[in-house]
């Protein structure tokens, strides 16, 4: 086995490079256009075909961005919450009063936007709502249905309706740091990253426990595949998928392990519509990966930085990925 | 899942930025110590990170508050504790690489050195950016030997510090002085002390320490200084580091030479440290399993140790060292001609099981 993937089918000569201009820690896709959001001031918008434009949009470190197709929401070290569209243009959604830092943001239905500053979450729908966290913050996600916010902590996660006033948030609890927070498509499932090389995971009806565990390192990038049967997973030499396919889980099952290399997994993205998962690894590379027999296809070749973002165009037909030293590229798969 | 072999690339020291830590019990001197770093005309920019609720006044571009929130880790070991803001500041922090040159971080007057020391060790992220430089505590010459009476964090910090100043000597005599001093050393002989007034000490005194640096590790020799010298201590040749292969030869003799200048010997009632040697070779696979049994045993009595070894069959000096149950070693150098091959271990702690430690050592030897 060669990392170089020598006789891999390859896709990288479909590759459009982008000039980024700087590491980059966030990868979007707003509609048709690519959103490169970089680690200090800046996101890179650009069409597959178009010219890239820069748009700066914090004063310092950008430290979290989400998007929900439309707009892209980045928290900042300057303490302030933006809001840019497909157009470049952006607005201050909030900004803290304390000038704190912005560490997690999240986008919900209806256009809400969740984001955090050390232990407090702030819910932004018609009215703002705010929760005190019993320790720094350490991931927000949206539940899908009805409005409700997860919100992972120390020694475990809460989930808060912040329209229901008055209501006790639910504590589920996990000794150890739970660092990110990712609900399952059908809303059944929690899972949160730890600082610990694992998991942890949550069946909501029953409040039951799933630990996965075996990672060489801390996850710190995992997204739901096949619409929600497996959930890939960053930080093994390998693509890890746990099965979420059934009413249990993963509990019990072994997780399918594709996508052997010498060097980790550092970010993952799930194709939106078939069972591929594009795989950014320590030395460059990326692979797109499909889950059903573990077939490889080339999407970039290893480099001189580690793959730190990747991204999807909702119908699947155009990859954008980036590396920690700012090369970038939208790979056309059409 | 399989194990994975995870083999990383060796990490150029130099590309990671280095963390000072600067502790101290309440009004010893942190942030006059802190200030004088930031204002000091070096060209140097620092990031700093400071306790939210702690004293004010940090003229600095990059100052962030940080919570000192102390987790335990998942690993069954109740000492393995980490500073999880830190972990989530300096990933913060190091996406500004580039705009400054070191962190210094400030804790509160009440807080365990230990935690944060841990998290650059126990934390991929953070190791593999960023370094831990020195533990820097700050101790109050009028107040301490009270502090040491009824504040078991103020303890803490003196046997975890790698340098102490004894600052605002001028509110007490040379008697109370020696005293205090006498009492640090009790604690901790190992690291250095610079007696100060308005916590005015060269820079290089306290930065750019590598202090938790393999390759720095040079000898294990107490550090004594003598009474009312003020930059004695500073000026050894081995500190300002390169050159280790004459270094050692030279320090033995420079440091002897000096002694203790009429040091009253002081033993503390819980803190302690055991300094243990051999000139006989010990024998790696008795040594290896005996180190990790009782840093596993008696790593929430053990702060800190360091240890220079001499294997048998072996060429090149072994060093390590730890926080509590947390080991760091490798391989340092070929040992020098001219240089006696003995192995020196050093453990300070809490209520250390002196007699159990000093015949494991022995029994390591091949």
């Amino acid at each position: 086995m060669s990392d170089t993937r020598a006789d891999t089918v390859s896709v990288v000569e479909r590759t459009r490079p982008v000039a980024a201009g700087g590491p980059v820690v966030g990868l979007h896709f707003l509609g048709g256009t690519a959103a490169f959001v970089l680690g200090e001031e800046a996101v890179i918008l650009t069409t597959p075909k178009g010219e890239p434009r820069r748009v700066t949009v914090h004063a310092g470190a950008i430290l979290a961005s989400a998007t929900d197709g439309e707009i892209l929401v980045t928290g900042g070290d300057d303490g302030k919450l933006v809001a840019t569209d497909v157009s470049g243009a952006f607005e201050i959604r909030a900004t803290d009063p304390k000038h704190r830092w912005i560490d997690h943001v999240a986008l919900g239905p209806d256009g809400a936007v969740a984001w955090s500053a050390g232990k407090t979450a702030f819910v932004q729908g018609k009215e703002r709502r705010e929760f005190e966290a019993p320790s720094t913050v350490g991931g927000l996600a949206f539940l899908p249905k009805g409005f409700r916010l997860a919100i992972a902590h120390y020694n475990g996660a809460t989930l808060w309706f912040p329209n229901a006033a008055g209501a006790t948030p639910e504590r589920l609890e996990w000794k150890g740091s739970h660092l990110g927070a990712i609900v399952s498509p059908d809303g059944r499932f929690l899972v949160t990253t730890m600082q610990e090389p694992m998991l942890h995971g949550w069946r909501l009806v029953d409040r039951q426990h799933m630990r996965m565990s075996g990672y060489a390192a801390r996850v710190a990038s995992l997204g739901w595949a096949a619409g929600g049967d497996w959930l890939a997973t960053s930080g093994a030499t390998q693509l890890i998928l746990w099965p979420f396919g059934s009413k249990d889980g993963p509990m019990g099952k072994q997780p399918r392990l594709l996508a052997p290399s010498e060097h980790r997994i550092e970010v993952v993205a799930c194709h939106p519509k078939q069972a591929i998962v594009a795989a950014g690894y320590g030395d460059g590379m990326v692979l797109l990966v499909r889950i059903e027999d573990g077939a490889e296809i080339l999407a970039k070749r290893p480099g001189d930085a580690p793959v730190t973002a990747l991204a999807w165009r909702a119908d699947g037909l155009f990859l954008a990925w980036a590396t920690d030293n700012g090369e970038a590229g939208v790979v056309d798969l059409t | 899942m399989a194990s994975e072999a995870q083999e990383k690339a060796p990490e150029k020291v130099q590309d990671k930025v280095p963390v000072t830590v600067l502790t101290g019990y309440l009004g010893a001197g942190k942030t006059t110590l802190l200030n004088r770093i930031l204002s000091e005309p070096h060209g140097k920019k620092y990031a700093v990170i400071v306790n939210e609720f702690g004293e004010i006044g940090i003229d600095n571009d990059l100052v962030v508050g940080a919570d000192e929130e102390v987790f335990e880790m998942n690993n069954g070991c109740i000492c393995c504790t980490v500073r999880g803001d830190l972990v989530r500041i300096l990933d913060g922090l190091m996406r500004r690489k580039g705009k400054f040159d070191a962190i210094i971080v400030e804790t509160t007057g009440l807080a365990d050195p230990a935690p944060v020391a841990q998290t650059f060790f126990i934390d991929e992220n953070v190791g593999r950016r960023t370094k831990l430089d020195a533990v820097v505590t700050v101790a109050d010459a009028k107040w301490l030997t009270e502090r040491l009476k009824d504040a078991p964090e103020a303890k803490n910090q003196i046997a975890f510090a790698d340098v102490i100043l004894i600052n605002k000597t001028d509110l007490v005599s040379s008697k109370e002085l020696d005293e205090v001093e006498a009492r640090i050393r009790g604690i901790n002989p190992y690291a250095k002390v610079h007696k100060t007034q308005r916590s005015q000490v060269p820079l290089d005194a306290v930065l750019g320490r590598n202090a938790f640096d393999l390759d720095r590790i040079l000898d294990l020799e107490p550090d004594f200084l003598e009474t009312g010298d003020h930059d004695h201590d500073h000026e050894h040749g081995h500190e300002h580091g390169h050159g280790q292969h004459h270094d050692h030869g030279h320090e033995h003799g420079h440091k002897h030479a000096h002694s203790h200048g009429g040091l009253k010997h002081y033993h503390d009632e819980d803190m302690q440290s055991i300094a243990l040697k051999t000139d006989k070779p010990l024998d790696p696979d008795k040594f290896f399993p005996w180190v990790q049994d009782l840093v596993q045993k008696e790593g929430p009595s053990i702060l800190r140790c360091k240890g220079i070894l001499s294997f048998k069959n072996d060429d090149e000096r072994f060093v390590f060292q730890g926080v509590h149950m947390i080991l760091d070693g490798d391989h340092q150098r070929p040992w020098n001609k001219d240089e006696k091959r003995e192995s020196r271990i050093v453990f300070i702690g809490r209520n250390l099981p002196g007699k159990k430690i000093t015949e494991g050592f022995e029994s390591c030897v091949a």
